[in-house]
């Protein structure tokens, strides 16, 4: 009783902490383009796609305590993963923009934000996902 | 139930921090730092207006940007209705292929006190020069005539150092001031925050 105990106060501080960085994640990014005004390019669109609904199906899975979370917020993770990668990869030249969905409209690889000479928006973007992808991961229940 | 207060709460907690910092982001004043102001407006600057006014537009552009040449006769009717009180400070961003030759030509008939004339013949033809199948600033030799430049003298001209150095400093200047996007306008060192023409002259009127 007391191990059931345990273990569902930690699925919820995971879940918890989970919902926190997508909030985070999606509230962030919307000051930036409505607030400061910063238009998107077409990769930080993929990426709020995948973010977005996540913060909504992460709070729903709080609030009933749900392990079963792992199955259905994971592939939205491994997408937005995806493409914050694929994204970082350009911004750091790697792959070529030519290549990229995003020679037109903004360009995917320009510096709106660069605290420390490291932090952009596509790594912010990146670090969020894969936070959430690590701790959805330690909640995903074991196979028995 | 202690849990979904702690979920009210954060909710509540990071809806706050939005909002709030919304509204300190869009009181805050987002002029130009005094440390970059020599990088608003250099002296060897083509201005167009009272040079005395009170009131300084900077405007950052491109000579083969579509947006800039719909910008300059809405700027240059704004200071035609108020000519003693503003003045127009062009800076260039050459960001395109190519522009920097556009921009040298440009303050090469400077030197033949036909700034304006070329400006303006290099955007009338701009959707031939720069066009986005076949751009080919070749092209626009064949117009500068039109505004009674003398060709031969231009082509000699552009390659002076002087006019290396004022486009070099300029491409400095945009990278200092933050101007990833043209045109870019700046009123009493003042950026435009929202972009559009609207927006620019509210931003302007409040600064007479």
């Amino acid at each position: 009783m007391n191990q059931i105990q345990t273990s569902s106060n930690k699925l919820f501080a995971l879940l918890f902490a989970a919902w926190i960085v997508s909030m985070v994640a999606m509230l962030g990014s919307l000051f930036f383009s409505e607030i400061m005004l910063f238009p998107p390019c077409v990769m930080c669109w993929y990426q709020r796609i995948c973010m977005y609904p996540l913060s909504v199906i992460l709070l729903v899975a709080l609030l009933s305590n749900d392990q079963n979370v792992f199955k259905y917020a994971m592939p939205l993770v491994v997408l937005g993963l995806f493409f914050a990668i694929y994204h970082n990869l350009l911004y750091f030249g790697i792959v070529p923009e030519t290549l990229a969905p995003c020679s037109q409209g903004v360009s995917c690889t320009s510096d709106y934000i660069n605290w420390f000479g490291f932090i952009t928006i596509q790594f912010l973007s990146l670090v969020a996902f894969a936070l959430i992808f690590i701790l959805l991961l330690l909640i995903k229940p074991k196979a028995s | 139930m202690k849990k979904q207060t702690l979920i009210i709460a954060s909710l509540f907690v990071l809806v706050l921090l939005f909002v709030g910092g919304s509204y300190l982001y869009k009181k805050a004043d987002h002029s130009v730092a005094n440390e970059n102001a020599s990088a608003l407006v250099r002296p060897y600057a083509y201005v167009l207006g009272n040079p005395d006014a009170k009131t300084t537009i900077v405007e950052f552009f491109d000579p083969a940007c579509g947006t800039c040449k719909s910008f300059y006769p809405f700027v240059k009717n704004i200071l035609k209705q108020n000519p003693d009180k503003l003045k127009l400070v062009l800076r260039y961003a050459p960001f395109h292929t190519d522009s920097y030759y556009v921009v040298a030509m440009i303050e090469a008939a400077r030197l033949q006190n036909k700034y304006i004339e070329a400006l303006e013949v290099i955007y009338k033809y701009q959707d031939k020069w720069a066009s986005h199948s076949a751009p080919n600033i070749g092209l626009i030799w064949g117009f500068l005539p039109e505004a009674g430049i003398d060709v031969e003298k231009l082509r000699d001209d552009m390659k002076k150092p002087e006019i290396d150095a004022i486009i070099k400093q300029d491409i400095a200047d945009t990278k200092t001031l933050g101007v990833n996007a043209t045109p870019e306008f700046f009123v009493n060192g003042k950026p435009l925050v929202k972009f559009g023409k609207q927006e620019l002259e509210d931003l302007i009127t409040s600064e007479l």
